[in-house]
């Protein structure tokens, strides 16, 4: 009988633990914000954010994403692609210097951060194409 | 052991392997080519685009809310200044033949969740088309959707994830609209 007691708590114990918000996985990437960011955003040059988001939006209906919000005063766009798998995306831009946009992304696999910096090139040159621009590494 | 208990090792054996196969289908990483432009990149675009001439980006922004509320869509977001606006609707995902497979599964004591509901998404988002000198026309605008769907068994399980490439679903879309920027341009 005692032994079940034990048990049952151990149980109790490791679901408390399983579903507790820890700090690693709400607060947590793994790779430092520099390391994230010299893959996740680029420079173009161009002033116009209106057009630098009319440009994610077009990029991201070309990969077969579905808008979910756009928001040109905060300048981001978060869409959704479904094939199978969903993938996340959410696109910001915001003005870098007087004559620039800085562009940055982050995409979630399922239930996963993408920490892969190919995926992100690929969303890049798929960029560049509808901005006619170059998208320039930021330090 | 005899033929028939070997027999259930192995299915079992094999159900093991297969949700081996499903987890670790679950933890893979991002497909390769998920952020590059497919070869019917081009094709697709056709599909879900329009030209349309002679309206505003605002006029038809609104032309197309309306058409949106036509079909029964709830809009979820709009940004006007972006020409986005994003809408969806709830539907049952009941099946014929799913339901069929299911009863004669279940006479033979096997459960089978059907489809239940489903949840479609649009997004809609126009752009001004470039003159000849690349600047903005104010009355030519180019539309596009995308539309994709989500589909829920009885279990609340998602089972269909997928983006509706039908050109029927959008060729509908577009006669209905242009039926609709007639009735808008004409104040009626």
């Amino acid at each position: 009988m005692h032994s079940y007691r034990t048990v049952a708590a151990l149980l109790c114990a490791a679901m408390l633990i399983g579903c507790a918000p820890s700090t690693a996985v709400i607060m947590g990437a793994e790779q430092s914000a520099v390391q994230l960011r010299s893959y996740q955003q680029r420079a173009f040059d161009t002033a116009d954010k209106t057009q630098t988001l009319r440009s994610v939006i077009s990029t991201l209906q070309d990969l077969s994403f579905v808008v979910d919000k756009a928001d040109l005063d905060l300048g981001t766009v978060s869409a959704t692609k479904l094939s199978g798998y969903q993938l996340r995306m959410t696109v910001t831009a915001r003005p870098r210097g007087t004559n620039q946009m800085l562009v940055r992304a982050n995409a979630q696999y399922m239930d996963k951060a993408v920490e892969d910096p190919k995926p992100y090139q690929d969303f890049f040159t798929a960029l560049e194409k509808s901005m006619f621009l170059t998208a320039h590494q930021v330090d | 052991m005899t033929t028939s208990s070997l027999r259930c090792v192995g299915i079992g054996g094999r159900l093991i392997g297969l949700i081996a196969v499903a987890a670790l289908v679950g933890c893979a990483s991002i497909p390769k080519d998920a952020l590059v432009p497919t070869p019917d990149s081009l094709e697709r675009r056709q599909l879900q685009s329009r030209r349309l001439d002679g309206i505003s980006e605002a006029n038809l922004l609104a032309a197309s809310a309306g058409v949106l509320q036509d079909l029964g869509f709830n809009i979820d977001e709009s940004e006007t200044r972006l020409g986005v606006i994003v809408a969806s609707k709830d539907r049952s995902a009941w099946n014929a033949a799913q339901i069929t497979a299911a009863v004669a599964l279940a006479l033979f004591g096997a459960y089978y969740p059907v489809d239940k509901t489903q949840k479609i998404r649009v997004s809609l988002v126009t752009r001004p088309a470039l003159a000849a000198d690349g600047t903005p026309r104010p009355d030519s605008q180019i539309l596009r959707i995308t539309i994709q769907r989500l589909v829920w068994n009885m279990e609340n399980q998602l089972t269909r994830i997928d983006s509706i490439e039908e050109p029927a679903v959008y060729q509908e879309f577009f006669d209905r609209l242009s039926k609709s920027i007639f009735l808008e341009l004409q104040e009626i």
